[in-house]
């Protein structure tokens, strides 16, 4: 674990990921997109249907968010992760079609583990409950698909040094047991 | 028998429905800062550090401290003597979370339907809970509930031969089996007693006390000590990450019950702990 932040910018290759060890800290750049549970039950169905996605998924990071709406002259609201469990329904299958990130809270579940093992995946935490703080690293926002869900739609960000954690690895690397482990005591 | 207008009441929950939002309560800024001293991972410092800056930005930017800006749940304690004039009093509660929500930008996260899943577009409806109670005052608490922590709450009916020991146990395997989802450090609410639907109320309830605060009944106080002590050694830390600052605080409500019951119910509260409240 480095105590120094890992600069890297969007999309990613099958090397940056492997680069990336449980507990470094990342300043992510770059264009990323967001998608929560609704967003993600549309792109499944395109992908079993064999459908084109709205946007061209390999390499890109996938951010498990839903921002308050604009105030007049900002780009984004508060823009902080929602729980990620609730996407191992899909994860699995956007990650075969090439996704390489995941942003999000919580952990995830195995299904999406083994995926990101075999297809060279990486699983960032973010820190839920500080949407206003993470909303100042998005310099542009634009909705690309599913205006219709409103704050669930598929918005492209644009992020400078968005700050997040290597919570999950390509390698089996898992942070949520390692600082169990490290940090728990006899009850 | 005084009068209070429908106008009152939504002018004074539109403005505590966006403050809620903005502004963090300084207990749970007060618990922040102790706990970062005290924590042994440097990760989780580094998380708790981000929680205090962010809580910063939204007071002084008057922006969500969350996305997740919550459903509005209400709790009313309407004086016997008051006489509500110009209108139905659910009708103006649902009004002022509806400006609430639309003036301060704050998220709508309801759907009207739970299986057809529609937004209803505004974040009503609200969930209100009134209490008759004496006098010729109102008053009333906006708590906005997020989802990511309101999922890893959970009721269970034991049984009066799992005692206190069950009790403990329970509590402290929700939390563990919790993880990073709820937002940690988190707030726990437990509700002991009641009914089905009355625990679930008082761990709710719980939560609307300041960190820091104990339970009157010595046992119950010494309950929530020890179940924080507990907590915060499972390791799971701000995030889930690992640490040692997993809880900021346990409330325990206690309430009568029947004989053949040991009701028991954890609510789950992020480290987003909003409620604001007025009095009318």
């Amino acid at each position: 674990m480095s105590e120094e932040k890992k600069k890297i910018t969007t999309p990613l290759t099958d090397e940056m990921v492997e680069d990336l060890r449980t507990g470094d800290q990342v300043l992510i750049s770059g264009a990323i997109y967001t998608a929560r549970d609704a967003a993600h039950k549309r792109l499944v169905e395109l992908l079993d249907k064999g459908e084109k996605l709205p946007f061209d998924v390999r390499g890109q990071i996938i951010y498990f968010v839903g921002p308050t709406p604009a105030k007049p002259g900002q780009v984004i609201g508060s823009a902080g992760p929602t729980t990620s469990y609730r996407m191992n329904a899909y994860t699995p299958r956007v990650i075969e079609a090439g996704q390489k990130g995941m942003i999000g809270k919580g952990e995830m579940g195995p299904e999406v583990v083994e995926k990101m093992k075999k297809h060279k995946a990486v699983y960032f935490s973010a820190v839920g409950g500080a949407g206003a703080l993470i909303a100042k690293s998005i310099t542009a926002a634009e909705i690309i698909a599913y205006e219709d869900l409103g704050a669930e739609a598929i918005r492209k960000l644009t992020v400078k040094d968005f700050p997040a954690i290597v919570a999950l690895d390509c390698h089996g690397g898992n942070l949520y047991r390692e600082g169990v482990a490290k940090y728990g005591k006899e009850l | 028998m005084r009068e209070i207008s429908t106008n009152t009441i939504i002018d004074a929950v539109r403005k505590i429905t966006i403050e809620a939002s903005y502004d963090l309560g300084r207990d749970v800024i007060d618990a922040v800062k102790k706990a970062k001293e005290v924590e042994e991972s440097p990760v989780a410092r580094g998380i708790l550090d981000q929680v205090l800056a962010n809580a910063d930005i939204a007071k002084d930017e008057q922006a969500p401290m969350c996305q997740d800006t919550g459903l509005a749940v209400l709790f009313v304690e309407l004086g016997q003597d008051v006489h509500i004039v110009g209108g139905d009093l659910k009708e103006a509660l649902n009004e002022a979370i509806r400006r609430g929500y639309t003036d301060g930008y704050l998220r709508k996260s309801v759907l009207g339907d739970p299986i057809e899943r529609k937004n209803t577009g505004d974040n009503t409806p609200a969930v209100i809970h009134v209490d008759i109670v004496p006098g010729d005052k109102m008053h009333i608490v906006m708590a906005p509930k997020g989802g990511g922590s309101e999922n890893m709450s959970e009721v269970r009916m034991m049984k009066p031969s799992d005692g206190i020991e069950g009790v403990k146990e329970f509590v402290i395997d929700r939390v563990r089996r919790s993880g990073g989802n709820p937002c940690p450090p988190i707030i726990v609410g437990v509700g002991i007693g009641g009914t089905f639907e009355k625990v679930a109320y008082l761990a709710k309830k719980a939560l609307l006390r300041e960190v820091g605060d104990r339970n009157p009944n010595r046992f119950y106080a010494n309950l929530e000590l020890e179940l924080l002590e507990k907590i915060n050694r499972l390791g799971i830390g701000p995030q889930g990450l690992g640490g040692t600052t997993t809880a900021l605080d346990v409330h325990v409500e206690a309430h009568p019950c029947h004989i053949a019951s040991l009701p028991v119910a954890v609510n789950t509260q992020c480290h987003a702990a909003r409620h604001k409240e007025v009095t009318l």
